[in-house]
């Protein structure tokens, strides 16, 4: 019997590493930079250069003792232990993590999703014998909607009522530029305002190499000004006092959860955009499959029903209960 | 259909109000008859689909879902009709048939054949058409429109006043060719024959200890709250109804009472059970309202009767504009000249100033029963609705107990993320027995925290049910206290709230199911 290369809190036995603890560790390997995976503290972190940049911005050039690069297609050999990163085409620099030891083949998805995206490298599918698969929208109501449509609908309002505002809430990292970017490529050609909290992440995903056309911060311009305008912004702030600063704001939510139209309408969203940086059902039901993995791991997210679905396909699936994840997660950017 | 599922999303979704009654009066003035009335039923809740209800509508899905994945999946979501909308995994090509023509389907189409016909329809449609279709189809709409709002609409789109369409309502039917015939200036307003129809009632306003400094008593009038259910009696030429105070006509329930009712008129008061016009309890009344065609055993152990406290019309005549004092007489004089047997008059309690009614209020809630006084000002009208400063209702206090948090689900609508249901008990021994579930009585901001309580204090979960730790304690306000088979405790709560989060309080120190004696009654 081998030892298996990876326990249910994520550790790696053969290299002494976690992957995304929510913990200080000594040793970490991170998916990607959302704060429910990468946080600071660590002794060590592991991560693409993209992610390392990002955490770099976030939460300071010190937020980890020392930082390794792994670049995707390099393959990092640790007494025999090979780890390497395959892109999980959630955000920029997001990585699944494949560990292989004793004969065995370990895949970490993080979070992930696998319609083309170009602000993140697309989603590569990886075989392996263990996969650990995210379940944010594992249900089999999230069928998501194809994210050009959703822009459309964005643009048809925007066109529908030129004295308005649109205010797309967006998390920070990784939905704000998709938006911006489905946005370019819908033809939206007008300079695209932020709220503060997204300046300094856009200004890295050009640097990375990801255009988003003309930026400018929300804040500062007159009011009539902002008529027929997008701004994005956090979705905190779409619903507080800093949106009396635009003209009858329509409140817009690019979001996965934006299919629950009582979701959207709990948040007061007036425009669900259903535009998610996650697997769908099917997606999620397709990526297990195509893995080729006979034990699931299910995690971040609803595991009942993707279990379920995994044991009726003859697979070894249970939920993996990692500590400091609530039931909706905190930053998901879903 | 894509218009009318357009029109509810947009309800759902645009917070503002007088948007979403300018998107109304948009519909109403550019669809045609009848789908724009059809889509009036659905919004008021008059369009009944007899054969289409939720059982059928799940067991279309279940043919084509895995039955446990819909389970989990109704759970998360809260809306059987958007999970049907989200969850059906076939998508089809080409558009759904117009709104009536769809009713007209769903109408003819035999039960047998239902679920392969909606089926194909869930196919084609869009998202937000199934979650429309849905909607449609069930009756339960959940977007916080409200019937007031959608007429409120037809008075925006016709400049008719809305008090004037209220007035005909109930006399109208689906798809109401005639009203908007007559909102168009087309055609006479449609024919009132008050004797089958429905009066929106006056309704009244709780009254606050500090309003009475405002009050000058000898403008008032008061009488006891008395514990039954609003009706209101419509006695015609062709026949009785008895409405209750939504409008539902509840008269095949109680043959008792509006069979033998004589002489015509719209009377406004109270159902209630009893021999001899002396009021049982409302558990008792209960149990004749849960019966949709009374039973002769039952109806001899409990006669049903109204204890009339005004009138509407008298015969003819609509005397709400007259003065409550003028109405009261007319109603007393009517009473002279119908001698009745299951009818009889609510009387009026004399009283001196605030202090003396709130000694008789005291009186008559621990020693009769009663839930309180109502206090009518003397010169006002009948006005449809919750009009200020006309009838206050002076509640007793209601009682408190100190229970234990055991259960919580989560709730539906609005609140489908949150564990917002919640059921607690009370110490019986060493244990601790439910004694009543609530779902109201906090802030949203509350709602949060114990959501997040909640989920970090969970021992156990049956299905959408999460079993907590039994620590937290909420202060429970009730209006009275009955035995009940129902529950463990052998004690049932009418009317439970949330009163207070004692955050606190240590659960030792709850109460005990002895200490439920007291409010039994």
């Amino acid at each position: 019997m081998n030892k298996p290369i990876l326990d249910r809190n994520l550790y790696v036995p053969a290299i002494d590493a976690w992957i995304d603890p929510v913990a200080p560790k000594p040793r970490a390997i991170i998916t990607h930079g959302h704060a429910d995976h990468a946080r600071s503290g660590h002794g060590a972190v592991l991560a693409t250069p993209e992610t390392i940049a990002i955490m770099k911005v976030r939460y300071g050039a010190d937020c980890a003792g020392r930082f390794e690069t792994l670049r995707f297609g390099e393959v990092l050999n640790i007494d025999g232990a090979l780890v390497s990163l395959h892109p999980a085409g959630h955000i920029l620099g997001s990585a699944q993590v494949l560990v292989e030891a004793n004969g065995q083949r370990a895949l970490v998805t993080g979070d992930y999703k696998r319609l083309p995206d170009r602000t993140a490298e697309p989603y590569a599918a990886v075989e392996c014998d263990l996969l650990v698969t995210e379940a944010t929208f594992g249900l089999p109501v999230f069928q998501h909607p194809h994210p050009k449509d959703e822009i459309a609908r964005l643009l048809k309002s925007v066109a529908d009522q030129p004295e308005r505002c649109h205010l797309v809430g967006c998390y920070a990292l990784g939905k704000a530029q998709r938006v911006i970017a489905l946005l370019r490529d819908a033809g939206w050609d007008r300079p695209i305002y932020l709220h503060g909290a997204m300046i300094e992440l856009c200004g890295l995903y050009e640097e990375l190499g990801v255009s988003l056309g003309e930026l400018l911060p929300a804040t500062g311009m007159p009011k009539a000004a902002m008529a027929g305008e997008i701004v994005i912004a956090p979705p905190s702030a779409i619903r507080d006092r800093w949106s009396r600063r635009f003209p009858d704001p329509v409140v817009c939510q690019a979001s996965g959860w934006m299919s629950i139209k009582q979701r959207a309408r709990q948040a007061l969203v007036e425009l669900p955009l259903v535009i998610s940086d996650h697997c769908d059902w099917g997606e999620l039901n397709q990526s297990i499959l195509e893995s080729g993995a006979e034990t699931v791991w299910v995690t971040h997210g609803r595991e009942d029903a993707l279990v379920y679905w995994c044991r009726q396909q003859g697979l070894a699936a249970e939920p993996l209960a990692l500590p400091g994840l609530d039931d909706d997660g905190g930053e998901g950017g879903a | 259909m894509k218009r009318f599922a357009d029109l509810l999303e947009l309800l759902a979704l645009t917070p503002s109000r007088t948007r979403k009654i300018a998107a109304l009066a948009q519909y109403f003035s550019e669809v045609p008859d009848p789908d724009r009335g059809l889509a009036l039923a659905v919004l008021t809740g008059e369009l009944d689909i007899v054969n289409v209800k939720p059982a059928l509508l799940k067991q279309t899905v279940l043919a084509e879902v895995d039955e446990t994945l819909f389970a989990l999946s109704y759970d998360y979501v809260g809306d059987l009709g958007e999970t049907i909308a989200l969850i059906w995994p076939h998508h089809g090509e080409g558009e759904l048939p117009r709104l009536s023509e769809i009713v007209t389907l769903l109408n003819r189409t035999s039960k047998a054949d239902l679920p392969r016909v909606i089926g194909n329809m869930l196919t084609r449609a869009a998202i937000h058409e199934r979650w429309a279709l849905v909607k449609l189809a069930t009756g339960a709409l959940r977007i916080g429109v409200s019937a007031r709002l959608a007429k409120t609409a037809l008075a925006e789109m016709s400049g008719v006043d809305l008090q004037a369409i209220e007035e005909v309502w109930h006399g109208v039917k689906p798809p109401y060719g005639e009203l908007f015939a007559w909102l168009e200036g087309r055609a006479e307003r449609p024919a009132i024959d008050h004797t089958a129809r429905f009066h929106p009632l006056m309704l009244s306003n709780p009254v606050e200890d500090s309003d009475f400094e405002k009050l000058d008593p000898r403008d008032f009038s008061a009488e006891w709250k008395w514990d039954g259910i609003r009706v209101q009696l419509v006695l015609g030429r062709k026949g009785a109804s008895l409405f209750s105070r939504t409008g539902d006509d509840i008269a095949a329930s109680f043959p008792d009472v509006v069979e033998v009712a004589m002489g015509q008129a719209v009377l406004d008061g109270e159902l209630l059970v009893g021999h001899d016009f002396e009021a049982r309890s409302f558990n008792d009344l209960q149990q004749r309202l849960n019966r949709k065609v009374a039973q002769g055993k039952q109806m001899a152990e409990l006669p049903g009767f109204v204890r009339v406290y005004d009138m509407l019309f008298d015969g003819d005549e609509d005397i709400r504009a007259l003065a409550w004092e003028a109405r009261r007489e007319r109603l007393e004089a009517w009473f002279g000249r119908n001698p009745q047997t299951r009818l009889d008059l609510s009387e009026v309690l004399p009283f001196g100033d605030w202090d003396d009614l709130g000694e008789l209020r005291r009186l008559g809630t621990e020693s009769h029963g009663h839930e309180g006084v109502m206090i009518k000002l003397r010169t006002a009208p009948y006005v449809p609705g919750r009009p200020k400063g006309f009838w206050f209702k002076w509640k007793r206090d209601p009682n408190v107990v100190d229970a234990v948090l055991m259960y919580a689900q989560r709730g539906h609508g609005k609140r489908s993320s949150f564990y917002s249901d919640y059921t607690f008990g009370v110490w019986k021994g060493n244990e601790i027995v439910p004694i009543g579930k609530a779902y109201f009585g906090f802030t949203d901001e509350e709602l949060k925290q114990l959501d997040r309580w909640i989920r970090a204090n969970t021992v156990g979960s049956f299905g959408p049910v999460r079993e907590v730790k039994k620590e937290l304690v909420f202060e429970v306000a009730f209006d009275s206290a009955q035995k009940s088979g129902r529950h463990k405790s052998g004690v049932a709560l009418r009317f439970p709230r949330i009163n207070r989060i004692r955050w606190d309080k240590p659960a030792g120190e709850a109460a005990r199911l002895e200490d439920m004696d007291a409010f039994v009654g």
